[in-house]
């Protein structure tokens, strides 16, 4: 996608499809699992596909051969290239990388080479740099520090090429160690990189795109990167490119968009944001996902639609009250579509969309009143068995719209969403079930014809399963109180019914 | 997507109330934090985890649409068509790269090219502006190399010790070498390669005749890449280590040096 082909999307030897899904699984719960331990780090490799696409397996090479592969590249005049490329295909593994850098002057020659007058020569030494700052190693990238104010001269050059193997070395180099960022900050790469977002080349801004996203993730990032980069012309360029990402660059688009999303996530710059008007620019941008989405199911369009969603749903979640930006039911019905489309095969976009939708309809009772006059809500129900976090956010919409009051419950319930609760009544998960107990309470509140109803559906006899759960058992009692109490006599107020404002 | 109806009516305005134990409910807004890294904002919760994965797996797996140089489609060769320069290419990329770095922020008075205009905006102001040196008498005029500040010293040493110190560059970085303030060629001896016996002013590698020093502010001092079994004078640049092209049996006339006379005049 993107021009950029995936590696391990051509079947190993070993099988077709079925392989490669397994494979993924299991890259996925790795990839869990680090998440979990807060060890998630992720680099970018810019290497050339090896011509048969297989991926081949190096052994590291021994010390005395590194170091005779070094001494090659010093002592050669003519075959420099060659060398360079063996030296290069060598620090593809890890252990070499790191012998090759505890050899004395060998990051120099390389910083010689990649700074000196023989272009291609330079494009060779550049990529074993790259290769080095691939390293998960700290030492390694560590020894790499002297190149970076070199990247950062050549980033204020031309050669596309050039550029863009500079901006994922840097990227990589960035993400690995606080030391190298401690010293890039002051050797200008915030002023440097907001030069290069004015590129016209999109292979430029994707690059730089990644840097970014590597820098905004430190966890210095708030205090020291942070303020730098809202005092550069850096947001602005990156909102705007976000958001005429689906035209073109949408390469550099998804990487903006996720930083964007460090930022918003740091709570120190949303005001800022705020004020560029990226409430309503992400919102645009989402109903044209949506549109975009329904017609075609492009492959790759949710990595840009996943940060998007996170942006506008911190943005809302701020105290600076932006919903008035965004007080248009187009963003409603493209949030649904957007949740719709991926349901089948990105899944992972439902309770983020859900948790939006959340932060739309808590306080605004605009979007509550769109979700029921829409009709959306046999939609939103049927994201309930998607998982359990959806579950539990779908019940919290409803109790959101519960929440604003009579008028409000007595659509929920003309609209059916009674019978529709006693599926996820009857589970086991006391979250969930939790959370129907409160959508019920809210819902006999306002609206008694409702606790009627539900003893008509036989809706005690499941309450009664819950009894004994312990978290559960106080708010079961209650509801089986209130629903089962004679007409008339109700402690509980209740105002006459104000319908006639949806049609 | 259907057609979307359009509301008209305003939401009718909500009576809310506080909760009523033993139920809690009360709509929030929730944020949610999002780097998964070490010590970073408080992690979210698993709500974004699967979102993350998909993140690092992309990351991890794209790789750049660029074909092996070997694969890269080849066109006929054709040289570049900078006067003086004989360099010979057969893809478009290769040429892109090499006009890019050499060709493009190059000085009109002394051909020396730069990595960047910046640099290039800088070496014209200091070395060919015949009112530099008189300014430089009375006022700061020396610009800090790096782009975003707008330090200006009143000599190339003090720009130097910011350099250092303030942005942390090398003492040794490659593009911030001060102007000698004697004019004149240098000719030095210089330990050479088999080959020619007569010093050289410029490197010479395959067909880049006329390749200009590594790109300087200022002159080059010592070399960078460490020889084994030579022991250059400090002054010797890298480009020694390439042999001339120019047979060793042709000459230019009495005493001159062999090959082009290099971008070391001062103009």
């Amino acid at each position: 996608m993107w021009g950029r082909r995936r590696r391990g999307a051509v079947p190993g030897p070993g099988g077709g499809t079925e392989e490669l899904r397994a494979r993924r699984r299991e890259r996925e719960a790795a990839l869990r699992k680090a998440r979990r331990q807060e060890q998630l780090v992720s680099k970018r490799l810019l290497r050339e596909d090896e011509q048969d696409g297989a991926e081949v397996l190096l052994q590291p090479l021994p010390e005395d051969e590194v170091s005779e592969l070094l001494r090659g590249v010093q002592r050669a005049s003519e075959d420099r290239k060659t060398l360079l490329r063996r030296l290069r295909r060598a620090l593809q593994d890890k252990e070499t990388q790191q012998k090759f850098v505890r050899l004395d002057g060998s990051v120099r020659t390389l910083v010689g080479l990649f700074t000196g007058s023989l272009a291609d020569v330079q494009m060779e030494a550049a990529r074993c740099l790259h290769e080095l700052s691939h390293s998960s190693d700290a030492a390694v990238a560590e020894a790499c520090m002297p190149v970076t104010p070199y990247l950062l001269t050549y980033l204020s050059g031309h050669s596309v090429e050039l550029m863009e193997l500079c901006l994922y070395t840097l990227g990589n180099l960035v993400v690995e160690s606080e030391a190298v960022r401690k010293q890039l900050l002051p050797q200008g790469i915030i002023p440097v990189l907001a030069s290069c977002i004015q590129s016209p080349h999109e292979a430029v801004l994707e690059g730089l795109g990644y840097v970014l996203s590597q820098l905004l993730q430190a966890k210095e990032a708030p205090t020291e990167i942070i303020p730098l980069v809202l005092d550069s012309v850096l947001p602005q360029h990156m909102l705007q490119l976000v958001c005429s990402g689906l035209k073109s660059g949408t390469g550099a688009a998804v990487e903006f968009a996720w930083c964007l999303h460090y930022i918003v996530c740091s709570h120190t710059a949303n005001a800022a944001l705020i004020a560029l008007g990226a409430v309503s620019a992400l919102s645009s941008l989402l109903c044209d996902i949506a549109s975009e989405i329904s017609q075609s199911f492009s492959e790759g369009l949710e990595l840009l639609t996943c940060p998007v969603l996170r942006c506008l749903g911190n943005l809302l979640a701020e105290e600076t009250g932006c919903e008035a930006q965004i007080q248009d039911e187009r963003l409603l019905a493209a949030l649904f579509t957007v949740m719709q489309c991926y349901l089948q095969k990105h899944p992972f976009i439902v309770p983020e969309g859900l948790w939006l939708l959340n932060n739309l309809t808590a306080d605004d009772p605009f979007f509550c009143f769109a979700l029921l006059s829409l009709d959306l809500l046999p939609a939103l129900l049927q994201l309930l068995p998607c998982s359990q976090a959806a579950s539990v956010l779908v019940l919290t919409v409803l109790c959101n719209v519960a929440e604003k009051g009579p008028a409000y419950c007595q659509q929920l319930h003309q609209r059916a969403a009674l019978p529709l609760l006693l599926g996820p009544l009857a589970l086991p998960d006391p979250e969930v079930v939790g959370q129907c107990l409160e959508l019920l309470h809210l819902l006999f509140l306002h609206c008694p014809q409702a606790a009627v109803d539900f003893v008509g559906q036989g809706g005690p006899q499941t309450l009664k399963q819950h009894q004994s759960t312990p978290e559960l058992q106080e708010r079961v009692q209650a509801l089986l109180d209130m629903a089962l109490q004679p007409p008339g006599a109700s402690v509980f107020s209740s105002s006459p019914a104000a319908s006639s404002a949806f049609s | 997507m259907a057609q979307l109806r359009r509301l008209r009516e305003r939401p009718p305005p909500p009576c809310r109330a506080l909760p009523r134990p033993p139920f809690s409910f009360a709509p929030r807004r929730l944020r949610l934090g999002g780097a998964a890294r070490p010590r970073a904002t408080p992690s979210s919760p698993l709500l974004l985890q699967d979102g993350d994965v998909q993140r690092h797996l992309y990351l991890r797996d794209a790789l750049t649409g660029r074909a092996e140089e070997a694969e890269r489609p080849r066109v006929s060769e054709f040289c570049c068509h900078i006067s003086g320069c004989s360099q010979v290419f057969d893809t478009l990329e290769g040429y892109e790269h090499h006009y890019n770095t050499l060709h493009r922020n190059v000085c009109s008075f002394c051909k020396r090219s730069f990595p960047s205009g910046h640099l290039l905006d800088i070496h014209i102001l200091e070395w060919h502006d015949s009112l530099f040196q008189i300014m430089a008498e009375k006022q700061n005029m020396y610009k800090c190399l790096v782009e975003g500040c707008a330090e200006k010293f009143k000599s190339s040493k003090d720009r130097k010790d910011h350099l250092v110190t303030i942005h942390l560059y090398p003492a040794d970085f490659r593009f911030g070498r001060p102007k000698k303030v004697k004019s004149g060629t240098k000719h030095m001896s210089c330990p050479m390669q088999q080959g020619a016996s007569v010093p050289m002013d410029v490197s010479m590698e395959t067909s880049e005749q006329f390749q200009v020093d590594p790109m300087e502010v200022g002159p080059s001092e010592s070399m960078e890449i460490p020889q084994p079994a030579a022991s250059p004078s400090p002054t010797v640049p890298e480009k020694r280590l390439y042999k001339s092209r120019v047979p060793s049996t042709i000459c230019f006339g009495q005493g001159a040096t062999r090959g082009f006379k290099g971008p070391r005049k001062k103009v």
